[in-house]
């Protein structure tokens, strides 16, 4: 069972039910669940919508998109039925905050989807947890269930005529790809999870060809609060144009890994050495992957930056999924390097030429590279293999994993040198494959 | 909708497919969850779960072949009665994720995708599973155990061998 971790400096809005019991309805009733969607209900769609934009929300799942343009880009009327669909299938390398909100929070979730719905004038949401999510998904199973026999959702809901709501819950079945929008909209329609061309995007032509919202489960849970709290309060938790507060994962060799939920620019400095208790037996800190493992890396020096979407940006990496995974001196980048492009190449669906050859050659080069058979040109290969993936592919995973192999051989290039030059890692933690020997048995 | 006679699902099983087919604005959307639950009943997905699942959904065999090859907790073989599925991924990896991998190698004596000779234990090195936060972790079928070390992992291994372990279905 995760732990539980705080810090003074959090401020709680998504994470302010945490390990309070309020997966129990009555208990998240107590603690002002449900009110945000009664409150929707009464003042109708255009009003959900102008708090959302006025909130500032962008996109919890990465990309970062503001949550309130997306909701107004459904259009009004549409003759096939509209849906909400609510990603919660985390599976970016680093990333473990939704794992805590369906744990202690599900009905957050819930109400969200709910606002969502009636912002869009959906009838029918969907929770999509990623497959290894089993027991979460019974816990959100028995949330749906209890909101159900409270006539919270079904037909007329809160005894409103004529307002009905319903949602389905599921897992996938163990796929990273399924988290990109349109492969998870074919994920739930019983296909490969294999993205879809945009445009059209999923506003306009989603679920079932019906217009559609996708939200990771954060943006999703953060709704109610929002509504409650007004959006411009909301807003003014966070930095410019990124408004509120976010839940980070910290992780790796920090002293105190956990979730802790920051407002939006907190210094990542400070999240690492006073939130996460600094680095893990007093070593020293070599790189840090700040949003999830497809984020470019950053330095020891570069960390002085704030939390959000466009500080990142500009410090040349992403916010990302908020995952931020420390790595102390003992790391050795070419081995990082190769663990994280071996996750992309596993995980490539196979459609897109440029992602499938792209991350098959990387990890090939960086496998023969890290059993010390690497030649010279190997270190401008996988940066031109990188390059030729970026922006060739119909979804960000070709990207997600071009970017962070520029990262690595741009910060620590003279590390792959060294490398090249005999130095070694000391105690591999992959085991070293033999250079020209076919694959061994175990390594995927 | 044709009635389909159950051949090899238990009457709870049935009575949740019949359920999941029903409840999707298409049918097809229920075939995800229907092969987890079949291969947790069954073991693995067998050529009858095949067979039987395409005709609960009016699908060609083919089409679900497709999606159980591509998701990569679908399996075709049996596993173990628990499957130890150690994650090695970044989080994982800087905290011991492949200590532990080998440590279960060499405790249960299997590889990657290896099932001990009495079938209680199989063995896979998988991708992140969204424990990040409390590394190195595993599961165990469905079950987490978080903030693992070989020492831990043994008794993890023990309970469940003696039948103490939680199973997560």
């Amino acid at each position: 069972m995760p732990t539980l971790v705080s810090h003074p400096d959090e401020v709680k809005v998504v994470s302010r039910r945490f390990g309070l019991g309020a997966e129990a309805i009555d208990k998240y009733i107590e603690l002002d669940g449900y009110k945000a969607v009664q409150k929707a209900i009464e003042q109708g769609p255009e009003w959900i919508v102008n708090e959302m934009k006025a909130s500032g929300l962008r996109g919890r799942g990465g990309a970062g998109f503001p949550t309130g343009m997306k909701w107004s880009f459904v259009p009004k009327v549409s003759e096939k039925p509209k849906y909400v669909l609510v990603n919660g299938d985390e599976s970016e390398p680093g990333t473990c905050k939704d794992h805590v909100i369906f744990l202690h929070d599900p009905h957050a979730v819930i109400e969200g989807t709910m606002i969502a719905g009636l912002a869009i004038g959906a009838k029918m949401g969907f929770i999509y947890l990623r497959g290894e999510y089993r027991y979460l998904l019974k816990i959100v199973e028995k949330a749906v269930a209890d909101a159900y026999a409270k006539g919270i959702l079904g037909k007329n809901i809160f005894g409103k005529e004529g307002v009905d709501f319903d949602i389905i819950t599921q897992t996938g079945a163990g796929a990273y790809e399924v988290g990109e929008e349109s492969a998870l909209m074919e994920s739930l329609e019983g296909k490969r999870g294999v993205p879809r061309i945009k445009p059209p995007f999923p506003a306009v032509v989603g679920l079932y060809g019906g217009p559609t919202v996708i939200n990771n489960a954060e943006t999703i849970a953060n709704a109610p609060h929002i509504l409650l709290m007004g959006g411009e309060a909301y807003a003014k938790l966070g930095s410019e144009r990124n408004g509120g507060t976010r839940l980070f994962g910290i992780s790796g060799h920090v002293e105190r890994p956990g979730v802790y939920e920051l407002p939006m620019g907190y210094s990542l400095r400070k999240a690492i050495y006073e939130v996460a208790g600094g680095i893990k037996d007093g070593k020293q800190l070599k790189a840090v992957v700040p949003g999830g493992s497809s984020c470019p890396v950053l330095k020891a020096d570069e960390i002085d930056v704030g939390l959000d979407f466009d500080q990142m940006g500009k410090a040349g990496t992403m916010l990302g999924s908020g995952g931020i995974v420390v790595l102390d001196e003992t790391v050795s980048i070419v081995e990082f390097a190769l663990r994280t492009i071996r996750f992309y190449q596993h995980e490539s669906c196979g459609w897109c030429i440029p992602c499938r050859e792209g991350t098959d050659w990387l990890k090939k080069t960086l496998t023969r590279f890290h059993a010390g058979g690497g030649n010279k040109k190997d270190i401008d290969n996988i940066q031109y293999l990188a390059e030729n993936m970026m922006g060739r592919t119909f979804c960000p995973l070709g990207d997600a994993a071009a970017m962070p192999t520029l990262g690595f051989i741009k910060k620590f290039r003279s590390e792959f040198e060294e490398y090249l030059a005999g130095a070694r890692v000391e105690h591999p933690l992959i085991q070293i494959q033999p250079v020209g020997e076919p694959e061994l048995a175990g390594a995927h | 909708m044709a009635v389909v006679p159950n051949t090899i699902f238990s009457p709870e099983t049935a009575a949740r497919f019949d359920k999941l087919a029903s409840i999707y604005p298409v049918k097809r959307s229920a075939l995800i969850p229907m092969l987890l639950y079949a291969q947790d009943e069954v073991g693995y997905v067998s050529d009858e779960v095949v067979a039987e699942l395409a005709k609960r959904l009016d699908l060609l065999e083919l089409d679900v072949r497709g999606v159980l090859s591509y998701y990569s907790m679908l399996r075709t073989k049996p596993a173990g009665k628990y499957n130890v599925q150690v994650c090695t991924n970044i989080s994982c990896m800087l905290r011991g994720g492949f200590e532990l991998l080998d440590h279960c190698k060499k405790t249960l004596g299997i590889g990657h995708k290896g099932v001990t000779p009495d079938g209680l234990f199989s063995l896979e090195e998988v991708e992140c599973i969204g424990a990040c936060c409390w590394a190195p972790a595993v599961q165990v079928n469905y079950d987490f155990h978080d903030d693992l070390t070989p020492a831990k992992m043994d008794a993890v291994l023990a309970d469940y061998a003696a039948g103490r372990g939680k199973d997560v279905k």
